[in-house]
């Protein structure tokens, strides 16, 4: 993997998303409906990372109780949806991951 | 608030150098794309073996948000000179923007905000890099594989869980986050993670037409500048 070329390439695409608009935004017209379009970024590549990786950790899918990042991933909705803490969604799933593995052996 | 990202900058770091970027390239991501969900997922996908215009592609797309940010912000800075612009645009974060937003909202008519913009964004720049080294000399003194086996990439996922689940506030957004998630599965097995630009496309047009199909909905939705300033109260809440 060549890093120069990875970072150089992140550092670029992420500063042209951030910097122009600032600039731009008042001398030149832009359509609402990619504001509102862009809304659904966000959600949509999460959930597109996260599901793959709880439901098929392996690269297979593996709805059961053996599935130790199903269980943990569950566990850690259900604190962001409660608590709506990040810092508590990240302590309470981990926790979890490392408790089941240990007492299932998974 | 800067103290809220330390725990990220260490477990990046440290995730970095466990996947196998040198400690070089882990510095050099968090001095220069300085995008901590772009960071993570960056590694994310090294880890997984895609390919570098893939990676970049994939980051361009999760960044996407950050055009909000500064379309939000454009007309409190439109007054100061391209340097400043070009520098405030490169640390525009997402915490940067919330914090930062909150300030410009403030009725007061002080002509020195865009300084508060840059002590909070350069804060939170520090704290960012510092937090990185720590993680990557950490990692670099426990056994890569060892780190490996901790499940320490569950992290990452339940950081997005995190910052998922709270995210979704209508109907639009669940189906925008459950397509995302059903394609994602789906086209798993397809090369170079491709898949994850597929699902990110699918997710945004099915929440983009779940939105036109709910027109009422739309109405009662309030207006951007309240949902900043919800925002930014909640975060002020979670302090």
């Amino acid at each position: 993997m060549n890093e120069v070329l990875l970072i150089g390439g992140m550092a670029l695409v992420t500063f042209l998303v951030r910097y122009p608009l600032l600039e731009l935004v008042g001398k030149i017209p832009l359509p609402d409906r990619l504001f509102r379009a862009l809304r659904y970024v966000p959600p949509a590549v999460l959930a597109a990372i996260i599901v793959p990786s709880v439901i098929m950790p392996k690269g297979e899918i593996a709805i059961t109780p053996q599935n130790p990042f199903l269980v943990a991933g569950i566990v850690s909705a259900l604190i962001a949806w409660r608590t709506k803490s990040l810092l508590l969604t990240i302590l309470i799933g981990m926790i979890t991951l490392f408790v089941y593995r240990a007492v299932f052996n998974v | 608030m800067e103290v809220g990202g330390i725990p990220f900058g260490v477990i990046f770091g440290a995730l970095a150098v466990a996947v196998g970027i040198s400690p070089m390239g882990a510095m050099g991501l968090s001095l220069l794309v300085f995008a901590g969900s772009a960071q993570f997922i960056g590694v994310n996908l090294v880890a997984s073996g895609a390919t570098i215009p893939i990676i970049i592609l994939t980051t361009f797309v999760v960044n996407l948000r950050h055009v909000l940010y500064s379309v939000t912000l454009a007309p409190f800075v439109k007054h100061l000179p391209r340097r400043w612009l070009v520098l405030l645009g490169f640390m525009l974060t997402d915490e940067a923007f919330f914090t930062v937003i909150n300030r410009y909202n403030q009725p007061d008519e002080s002509p020195y905000k865009h300084w508060y913009y840059l002590g909070s964004a350069l804060s939170m720049y520090i704290v960012w890099q510092i937090s990185t080294l720590v993680g990557i000399i950490a990692a670099s003194a426990v056994d890569s594989e060892q780190l490996a086996n901790l499940g320490l990439d569950f992290t990452l996922v339940a950081t997005f869980i995190g910052m998922l689940i709270p995210s979704i506030k209508n109907r639009p957004l669940l189906v925008a986050a459950v397509v995302g998630g059903v394609v994602a599965v789906l086209t798993y097995s397809m090369p170079n993670q491709i898949g994850l630009i597929i699902a990110a496309i699918c997710g945004v047009t099915a929440g983009v037409i779940a939105e036109s199909l709910q027109p009422d909905e739309k109405q009662e939705e309030p207006n951007k500048e309240e949902v900043l300033n919800a925002k930014t109260q909640r975060r002020e809440d979670a302090k």
